[in-house]
């Protein structure tokens, strides 16, 4: 077990891809993942997208665990479907919630210092937290929290929140962030500040955002999948996704009962929210 | 074999205690999730209304009969008056509302102490309820005592009349919608406070039934609530949260099983085993007997 | 990622804005608990208020084991009394095969006719380091086979509170029924001697209120280090948010076990000292009632807060005895307002209220930091 307090950055094990195989999920006779197969290529920024019950955060739920699920899931090599949820995030996969789940009664620092020690000893864990780990320190400058470190993660702003979560998987270092709707309830330039701060992490993770936000998709996706009724419907660079007749008639006959929302993907769609 | 039906008859017997002791709790606790521990002291009140009136009313038929009604309102009564001053301003706090209500069922307890004193008090069953009832008769005859039957009866028609209010009632359809989905019912027009205060006066009446019952099968005292409050949340956790069914089912196989073992070893030992077996059958189903599953993280 | 070193404040600074003398208040807060407890008390109370003293300090310790489980952790443990009693049990189980002598069974057992020989799991109760091992061990071990069923299996909030009130429920019965060789409804009493000391006389019942006194010390002091670490921080997490934990790879279970088994510990060990200070252990002090009375010490004072759960657990156990001797009714409608009041209008407990005075004064103080 590696000291957490000097943990780098993983350059040993590389990038690891995910590779989802017949994925399927179902509720008492509801079937909400009905046979995915994704592959998520290393160090791919990959949007899913779709309407709401698509079945986007249930394949979330379903990779790390917290659903039953069948079919096969394997990430860096290994199967990991069916393990318990805290050993698949050990084996390098983090997630955010569509709420913010932060420790609230714990300080910014504190949050961080958790999510780095999953693998701390026992005598480190029975002892007080003295300084700041580095990595901590690193990841409170990335997702710039650092003059709020000492705050309760309670107090902070909602797009603080959020950053403090994808601080916490850095911390954690996993190798694939399962980010559900990130920029939900962010203003826009907290938007911008989280795509970029998304595409440098790609860099040495692979990232999956679900997002609704289509203009924030337009800017940073590298690939998107496009989930409907439990199943993919489409995958591809944005542009081949947004030239696929199968998806307009998904999202179109979508905007025709609920008039036009954001969420739409149009070609012509330019606006800024 | 008269032997094994006269246990199973004490058995179920039992789970008809259970069930009526457990039945307000599975309103009150299982569909509105409030823990509220002063439940067996409603319980009491209504052995306590039952004893008054027989005391007022001549005939014990007439006031068994009367008091089942009376009973309702007074612990119905009771029940809404927690809800109004307490309870509704714990909601999302479970822990503090357990302990909150075990403060005033200390209060109730002693309260009862003082104004009837604190030796139990027994009353008179109507003659109906007194006597056997052969099954089988000849050399090896197998007779279920009425009271019992009673109870039985009282327990299924109990549960006939919750289920049916809850499925087929405008009010019913209320609950189910607050427990569902509490803000949408409030945008919805629904007022959850009033709902929540009928619901609560339901279970806590149920209760009050319940105290009835039980007085023909044992004494009337201020720890009475306190002796049955534990067995009947254990019902509904083992039962699954919401659920009336699984409250029925477990009731029944509680009582069965507390006595068939009481029957091989000991009531004391008889009650560890019960125990022992909840935990180990809440490793098999942490969630209950029923359970819908969802994907909310809680 | 950025590779720029960063500026980060220390922790120290981040902790408090007063710099470096907050270390120095707890460190002021025991040396003032030991002269209370070791000069002040044995010097102004009688024997018998100093015995009294004894008995409340024993609650307290098992109020340090609640903060841990309950404020900390956000176990309600209505089931302590279980491990109170078995630590009680096992030192009185003992003492009471010392008072017989060799050979002879206890008195009580010679009463109800039946045994002539100790029954064989009383046998090992014979060796002294044994029975203090047990007084310990045991409970914690409980604690650990019913923790490690029921928190793996995620049962937990109320569950776990009616599950571990059912233990304590069903745990005084089996005593009660088993009176041959538990004493039944009297428990083990008129315990005479202690590791050869005589209990009658005062001097040595002075040397277990200072033993008692110790001990609690040191688990004051064991449990805020625990709070303080970064196991505490973990254990506030899992309160705060259970499967949030999970997700970052720490299995709960396993947090909330280590609390609920320390807590257990202190429990059995404040039962075991409480034998010698008491010189009776019975089902009725272990029950449902005594159980949750145990818990309401440290609502009162402060679940979350060691000073405050150690005081309200005093208090209230001195009020006890204050107003119940006098006024029994009138006690019982008091315990019943302290647990709606404390818990219903001041979930803090009386601890919090330090706090609030506290943010007040802050926020006339010129902010800092926040942006």
């Amino acid at each position: 077990m590696t000291d957490p307090t000097t943990t780098e950055p993983r350059t040993d094990t590389g990038l690891s891809g995910l590779e989802i195989r017949g994925l399927r999920v179902a509720f008492d006779g509801f079937t909400a993942v009905d046979g995915v197969d994704l592959d998520v290529g290393p160090g791919d920024l990959r949007f899913l997208i779709g309407p709401n019950g698509a079945g986007k955060t249930t394949l979330v739920d379903a990779v790390t665990g917290l659903v039953k699920a069948e079919g096969s899931v394997r990430f860096g090599g290994e199967d990991i479907l069916g393990r318990s949820v805290h050993r698949i995030a050990r084996s390098g996969i983090g997630r955010t919630f569509q709420t913010a789940t932060v420790f609230e009664e714990l300080t910014v620092l504190q949050n961080l210092d958790i999510a780095a020690g999953a693998g701390r000893g026992t005598l480190t864990m029975l002892r007080r937290r003295k300084g700041v780990p580095e990595s901590v320190a690193r990841a409170l400058e990335t997702v710039g929290l650092t003059d709020l470190a000492g705050s309760l993660a309670g107090t902070l702003a909602h797009g603080r929140k959020q950053w403090l979560e994808i601080g916490m998987l850095l911390v954690q270092d996993v190798r694939l962030l399962l980010l559900d709707e990130p920029v939900a309830g962010m203003s826009h330039d907290e938007r911008q500040a989280t795509g970029e701060l998304l595409r440098r992490i790609s860099r040495e993770r692979t990232v999956v955002v679900i997002e609704h936000d289509m203009d924030f998709m337009r800017s940073f996706a590298r690939s998107v999948s496009v989930l409907h009724a439990g199943k993919v419907l489409s995958e591809g660079t944005v542009t081949e996704v947004q030239a696929d007749p199968k998806v307009q008639e998904v999202y179109l006959g979508h905007a025709a009962t609920e008039g036009t929302t954001t969420g739409v993907p149009r070609p012509t769609a330019a606006q800024e929210a | 074999m008269t032997v094994i039906l006269g246990q199973m008859f004490t058995g179920v017997s039992i789970g008809a205690v259970l069930l009526l002791i457990a039945l307000g709790l599975s309103l009150t606790f299982g569909q509105m999730n409030v823990i509220n521990m002063a439940h067996g002291e409603f319980i009491m009140a209504g052995a306590y209304t039952t004893y008054v009136l027989q005391k007022s009313i001549a005939g014990a038929g007439l006031s068994l009969i009367v008091a089942l009604p009376v009973a309702f309102l007074v612990s119905g009564a009771l029940g809404a008056l927690l809800e109004w001053l307490l309870i509704r301003r714990l909601y999302l706090r479970p822990l503090d509302t357990l302990l909150v209500t075990w403060g005033v069922s200390l209060m109730l307890q002693q309260l009862a102490r003082d104004i009837f004193g604190a030796p139990n008090v027994q009353t008179r069953a109507p003659d109906v309820l007194t006597g056997n009832i052969t099954v089988i008769g000849g050399d090896d005859p197998l007779t279920f005592a009425s009271s019992r039957l009673f109870i039985l009866g009282l327990a299924v028609a109990a549960v006939v009349a919750l289920s049916l209010t809850l499925r087929l009632t405008p009010l019913g359809r209320r609950i189910r919608a607050v427990v569902q989905n509490r803000d949408l019912a409030e945008v919805s027009g629904i007022s959850t406070g009033r709902v929540d205060l009928t619901a609560f006066f339901i279970g806590s009446g149920l209760a009050g039934i319940a105290g009835v019952a039980l007085t023909l099968v044992g004494p009337i005292g201020p720890t009475m609530g306190t002796n049955v409050i534990i067995d009947a949340f254990l019902v509904i956790v083992v039962g699954g949260i919401g659920q009336l069914k699984g409250s029925v089912i477990v009731a029944f196989v509680l009582g069965v099983l507390q006595s068939v073992l009481e029957y091989s070893t000991t009531v004391s030992v008889a009650k560890v085993l019960v125990l022992v077996a909840i935990v180990a059958f809440l490793q098999w189903r942490p969630q209950g007997l029923y359970t819908v599953r969802t994907r909310s993280l809680v | 990622m950025t590779t720029t070193t960063p500026q980060v404040p220390s922790v120290k600074q981040l902790r408090s804005p007063k710099g470096r003398l907050t270390f120095l208040r707890p460190a002021a807060g025991f040396a003032a608990a030991a002269v209370a407890l070791f000069a002040v008390a044995p010097l102004a109370l009688s024997d018998f208020r100093l015995g009294l003293l004894a008995k409340y300090l024993c609650t307290a310790m098992v109020a340090v084991g609640i903060c841990l489980a309950w404020g900390r952790g956000g176990l309600l443990t209505l089931g302590q009394g279980v491990f109170f009693g078995l630590g009680g049990y096992a030192m009185a189980m003992h003492l009471k095969i010392a008072d017989a002598g060799p050979g002879q069974v206890p008195d009580f057992m010679q009463l109800y006719g039946t045994a002539t020989e100790l029954p064989w799991w009383w046998r090992p109760f014979a060796n002294p380091v044994f029975a203090l091992a047990a007084t310990v061990l045991l409970p914690m071990a409980v604690a650990a086979i019913l923790g490690s069923f029921v928190f793996r299996r995620r049962v937990k909030g109320a569950y776990f509170a009616i599950l571990s009130q059912a233990l304590a429920a069903a745990f005084a019965i089996w005593l009660v029924g088993q009176q041959a060789t538990t004493g039944g409804t009297n428990g083990l009493t008129d315990i005479q001697g202690f590791f050869g000391y005589d209990l009658d006389d005062p001097v040595n019942q002075r040397m277990v209120y200072f033993v008692i006194a110790t001990v609690l010390l040191l688990l004051i002091a064991l449990a805020r280090q625990l709070i303080h670490s970064r196991y505490g921080e973990l254990l506030v997490a899992v309160r705060d948010s259970e499967e949030r934990v999970r997700f970052l790879g720490y299995n709960p279970a396993n947090v909330k076990l280590v609390a609920y088994v320390v807590a257990a510990g202190m429990a059995g060990l404040a039962g075991a000292l409480f034998v010698p200070a008491v010189g009776i252990i019975s089902p009725a002090l272990i029950g449902i009632v005594p159980s949750i009375e145990l818990v309401i010490g440290a609502a009162v004072g402060g679940r979350a807060s060691l000073v405050g759960a150690v005081l309200g657990a005093i208090a209230v156990a001195w009020a006890r005895t204050a107003l119940s001797e006098e006024f029994p009714a009138a006690w019982t409608y008091f315990q019943g307002l302290l647990f709606i009041v404390a818990l219903a209008f001041l979930p803090g407990g009386l601890a919090s209220l330090v706090g609030i005075v506290r943010r007040r004064r802050a926020s006339r103080a010129p902010e800092g930091e926040a942006a």
